[in-house]
C-alpha cells in the first residue's frame, strides 16, 4: 500500500510543477487574463480522486508557492485553494459519480468561488485590478476541464497499471 | 452543521478535514494580515522564493534560448550592417557625451556659484527581464537581480528611453517591479518645457497614463515631455516619463483631461536598467516641498 501510494506521488508532483510553470509562462499581454487557473483545475482533480494523499495541505502549500511567484498578499491563493479543495474534498464520492457535463458545471461552481475569493481579499487589501481578471480564468478554466480531466485520468490510470 | 454530518456519513475517510480546513484558512488569514500591514513575512517569502527560482528559470530558459538561436543564426552580412549602424550610433551619441560633460561641469560651476549643491551622477547597472508573468492583478515584471545585489524595495527603473518602474519585491536572485502603468502607481513628474509639476498616474493601459490633477487652465499641451520631478524620493530628477498625447479642456469641470504615452516601450523592454541614486531621500525630502524647483532634484551631495 504504502509503495503504491508513494509511486502514485510522482506523476501528482510533475504534473503540479508543469501547472505551477504553466501559470508564470509569460502569455501576449491581450490573452494574458484568459489564463486558466491551472493549480486550481489540478488540485481539484487530485483531491477529487486522491483525497487522501492530496488534499488541503498540499493546497495550502501550493498556494503560498503561487502567492510569491505572483507577489500577491502571502496567504490569499492560499486561502482560496484551501477553501476550494476542501469543498472537493468533502464531496469527491459524489463528483466522482457525475458524468463529465454535471462535473464541468461543478468545477465552474468551483472556480467561480476561487476567483470570487481572490476578488474579495483584493477588495479588502484594496488591490485594484479589471474586472476581467477574475471572470476570463473562471471561463477558460471551463472549458478546458474536460480536456484536462481526460488527460489527468490517462495520467493515474497510466501509472497504476505501470504499477 | 453540514459538516458535521457529512462527516459521519463518512466515517473515518478523511480525518478532521474540517478541522484541518479551519485551521489553515486561519493561518492565511493571519500571514495576510501581517503581509499587508507590514513587512514582517520578507524572509518567508525570500524562503519561498528562494524554491520557486528553478521554476522561474525553467520557465525563462526556452525565451533565451530562442534569444541565442536567433543570435547564433544570424548571417554574417546582418551582423556586419549591425556593427555598423551600432558604430555610428555611438559616435552620434559620444560627441553628444562630449557636450554634455561641458554642460555638466558648467552647471556644477553655476550651482557652487548659487551655493547649491551640486547633482551627483546615478550608480546604473542593467539587468535582464525574465520572461516570467506575474501578478495578474498588477502590471508588473521580474528582473533577474535581487537583494544579493544590491536591490532594494523602491529602486528606480528604466529603460534606454524613459522610466520603467519601480522595484516592489525583492527576492534573493530575482525581484518584482511594478510598472508606471499600473492603476496603483503614481508618480510625480514636471513638464519638461516649464517647470508645471504634477502626478501621473497609471491607468492599467501600457500605453497611457493619466494626469488628473491639472485644472483647466495649466499651461500644458500636446508634446510636451513630462520628466522625474524628484519630489516622491524614489526616483532621482530628470528622467523623461511621457509625452503628453492629448489634452481636453472641459469649461465646466475643474480639472482638464490630459493622457501622454509612457516614453518607454512597457511592454517591449528586454533589458533595463536600475538606478542607484545617492541617498537623498531622507534628509531633503521634508525641504523639498518649499525649495525652489531648479534646487529639488532629489539626489544631492555634498560634493
Amino acid at each position: 500500500m504504502s509503495r503504491e501510494v508513494s509511486s502514485r506521488r510522482l506523476p501528482v508532483i510533475a504534473t503540479l510543477v508543469v501547472g505551477l510553470m504553466l501559470s508564470i509562462m509569460p502569455l501576449p499581454n491581450l490573452i494574458a487574463p484568459f489564463r486558466p487557473d491551472w493549480l486550481a483545475l489540478l488540485l481539484i482533480f487530485w483531491a477529487m480522486q486522491l483525497p487522501r494523499t492530496w488534499s488541503i495541505g498540499t493546497a495550502w502549500i501550493i498556494g503560498l508557492i503561487l502567492d510569491v511567484s505572483y507577489g500577491t498578499l502571502l496567504g490569499q491563493h492560499a486561502l482560496a485553494l484551501c477553501v476550494i479543495v476542501f469543498i472537493t474534498v468533502r464531496f469527491h464520492l459524489l463528483m466522482r459519480v457525475f458524468p463529465l457535463s454535471q462535473l464541468t458545471a461543478t468545477v465552474f461552481a468551483l472556480l467561480a468561488l476561487y476567483q470570487f475569493l481572490l476578488f474579495w481579499i483584493n477588495g479588502v487589501a484594496s488591490v485594484s485590478a479589471p474586472l476581467l481578471a477574475y471572470w476570463a480564468p473562471v471561463i477558460t478554466g471551463t472549458l478546458i476541464w474536460p480536456f484536462l480531466y481526460m488527460f489527468l485520468s490517462g495520467v493515474r490510470y497510466g501509472t497504476r497499471t505501470s504499477n | 452543521m453540514v459538516a458535521s454530518r457529512g462527516n459521519t456519513s463518512n466515517p473515518a475517510r478523511i480525518p478532521a478535514l474540517g478541522v484541518r480546513a479551519l485551521l489553515l484558512v486561519f493561518i492565511s488569514i493571519v500571514l495576510m494580515y501581517f503581509d499587508h500591514r507590514e513587512n514582517h513575512l520578507d524572509t518567508v517569502r525570500q524562503g519561498i522564493g528562494v524554491a520557486v527560482y528553478p521554476v522561474r528559470l525553467i520557465v525563462d530558459a526556452p525565451m533565451r534560448l530562442w534569444e541565442w538561436l536567433g543570435e547564433s543564426t544570424t548571417s554574417r552580412s546582418d551582423l556586419k550592417l549591425e556593427v555598423a549602424r551600432l558604430n555610428s550610433e555611438r559616435l552620434i551619441t559620444n560627441v553628444r557625451l562630449q557636450r554634455l560633460t561641458a554642460l555638466e561641469a558648467e552647471n556644477a560651476r553655476l550651482r557652487s556659484l548659487l551655493e547649491a549643491r551640486t547633482k551627483v551622477r546615478d550608480e546604473v547597472r542593467v539587468a535582464q527581464i525574465m520572461a516570467v508573468d506575474a501578478n495578474p492583478y498588477e502590471h508588473n515584471l521580474v528582473i533577474d537581480v535581487g537583494s544579493r545585489d544590491g536591490v532594494y524595495d523602491g529602486q528606480a527603473i528604466v529603460d534606454a528611453d524613459g522610466v520603467v518602474g519601480q522595484v516592489i519585491r525583492t527576492g534573493l536572485m530575482t525581484s518584482q517591479a511594478v510598472l508606471i502603468s499600473d492603476t496603483d502607481h503614481a508618480l510625480p513628474v514636471e513638464v519638461n518645457r516649464n517647470g508645471l509639476r504634477t502626478i501621473a498616474v497609471g491607468t492599467g493601459e501600457i500605453d497611457r497614463l493619466d494626469l488628473p490633477f491639472l485644472p483647466n487652465n495649466a499651461d500644458i499641451r500636446t508634446g510636451d515631455l513630462l520628466v522625474t520631478s524628484g519630489l516622491g524620493g524614489a526616483f532621482p530628477a530628470g528622467y523623461p516619463v511621457a509625452v503628453v498625447d492629448s489634452v481636453t479642456r472641459i469649461p465646466q469641470d475643474p480639472f482638464a483631461d490630459v493622457n501622454a504615452k509612457p516614453s518607454a516601450a512597457l511592454d517591449q523592454v528586454r533589458e533595463v536598467m536600475l538606478i542607484w541614486s545617492a541617498p537623498a531621500a531622507e534628509e531633503d525630502h521634508d525641504e523639498e516641498q518649499s525649495q525652489d524647483r531648479e534646487e529639488s532634484d532629489g539626489e544631492d551631495s555634498d560634493e
